[in-house]
């Protein structure tokens, strides 16, 4: 399958197979009107089978979503043709609004104009706990 | 301006500093009585606790403050809908320093980040409950005189039960303490806080059986098993009699333990324990009126 390479963007290669979807809507692309590809299954040595995503704009990408929904990922800037940056996102400290906390004893649950905060409480397992409950964030 | 919303938001400096208050308000209270002269403490309490609603006010009181507030949410215009948030901003107009219990676990948190005035929390679900841990603190501290190298058992509901949650971190923070958790398995201590006592070193064990550590313990926490946290009656009333303290089981246990419970009780303390020159938990009712009195003057800077 061909598609053509971008000149000012942003490519965020290595996606786990089967995630490039939930990352394109957490990312909402689907807002954006610029060309925007989304090749799943494309096959990666390293990988075997990998999900690519390619975004023909300068955008602000959301690293905090990037990390938290796949921190394998890797990021390409481009600009003007040529890669300018390339980087792994990491785990987000902080998640604010991203996921919701599950906990039906948590006053999160009843009162729906607090936002959602998430904190890292383990960067080796990546556990993520609700700042008011300290309820684990379901996977 | 400070907050109250969880144990560990105070540092062992602080919690010494609130304990010899306390000490100092038991030995001489009438250098307390007027210090709070014209301040008032609102006692928002969404989910009723007449013995915390009462030692607050009781301490307020004490402190020749006074108190405002109310004990049933459906007394509140939470009935009516209106947030915390909104609740405490309101309230901040009226009071110079406010309690509350919540039955959703972080509201107090969230009313700490609204409110214009210091947020005591007295309890939020099952989460934490620290102004019970300083009175835990204050009676271990006047029965024991150490917070370090002694061994600790905590028997009951200790996975719902919030008073332990709290304990564990508080005593955590002190040299050669060893815990000894005792539960039946359905409601043992949560995974998260066995995976963080382990990653932090600290020395504990869990066990089924109360009779057999008994004579290791400086100190035995009994805890109920809350009708409250169950969403199941059959579990509830499967469990509710699993661990209850007797005269017998006492035999084997040191002569100066310290039998603790956050109270009220239910049957899980034989009531002719009370006789026991071991039972120290309506000295923890006592000690936690006290310790509220020198929290409440903490927050409020009263000199």
């Amino acid at each position: 399958m061909k598609i053509d390479s971008i000149t000012n963007g942003v490519v965020i290669d290595h996606i786990l197979a089967g995630k490039g979807m939930e990352l394109y809507h957490f990312l909402h692309l689907d807002s954006m009107d610029c060309s925007i590809a989304l090749i799943k299954n494309a096959p990666s040595q390293k990988m075997g089978k990998k999900d690519i995503i390619k975004v023909d704009t300068a955008l602000d990408l959301d690293l905090d979503i990037l990390g938290y929904v796949d921190p394998g990922v890797t990021v390409n800037i481009i600009r003007d043709g040529v890669l300018i940056e390339k980087f792994h996102p990491q785990l987000p400290e902080k998640l604010t609004n991203i996921i919701q906390c599950k906990n039906p004893r948590c006053i999160t649950s009843v009162e729906q104009e607090i936002p959602h905060i998430f904190k890292l409480t383990d960067r080796e397992h990546g556990t993520y706990r609700c700042i008011y409950c300290e309820s684990k964030a379901k996977e | 301006m400070r907050s109250l919303i969880d144990i560990v938001d105070l540092s062992v400096e602080e919690i010494t500093e609130l304990i010899d208050t306390a000490n100092d308000i038991i030995a001489n209270p009438e250098k307390y009585c007027e210090k709070c002269r014209h301040k008032k403490l609102a006692t928002l309490f969404f989910e009723p606790s007449t013995r915390t609603r009462l030692s607050f006010e009781a301490a307020m009181l004490e402190l020749g403050g006074n108190v405002i507030g109310f004990s049933a949410a459906n007394n509140s215009s939470a009935a009516k809908g209106e947030s915390v948030s909104d609740t405490v901003r309101t309230v901040g107009c009226y009071a110079d320093i406010i309690a509350m219990r919540h039955p959703k676990e972080g509201a107090p948190m969230i009313a700490s980040m609204r409110s214009p005035v210091p947020i005591i929390n007295a309890g939020d679900g099952g989460h934490n409950h620290p102004t019970q841990t300083l009175a835990d603190l204050l009676t271990i501290q006047r029965e024991k005189g150490r917070f370090d190298h002694l061994t600790v058992g905590l028997c009951g509901d200790l996975k719902f039960g919030r008073t332990v949650h709290s304990l564990i971190h508080a005593l955590s923070r002190y040299e050669g303490v060893h815990f000894v958790m005792i539960s039946p398995e359905e409601l043992r201590v949560p995974e998260y806080m066995i995976q963080e006592m382990q990653k932090n070193g600290i020395s504990y064990e869990e066990t089924r059986s109360l009779e057999e550590v008994m004579p290791q313990l400086d100190i035995l926490y009994m805890t109920r098993v809350q009708r409250e946290r169950f969403f199941n009656e059959a579990d509830y009333i499967r469990l509710k009699d699993s661990y209850i303290l007797t005269l017998d089981k006492l035999e084997t246990a040191k002569k100066d333990l310290c039998v603790m419970h956050p109270l009220p009780r239910v049957n899980e303390i034989s009531v002719a324990v009370d006789d026991d020159p071991r039972a120290c938990y309506f000295k923890q009712v006592s000690n936690g009126k006290y310790i509220r009195m020198a929290l409440i003057l903490k927050l409020l800077e009263v000199e």
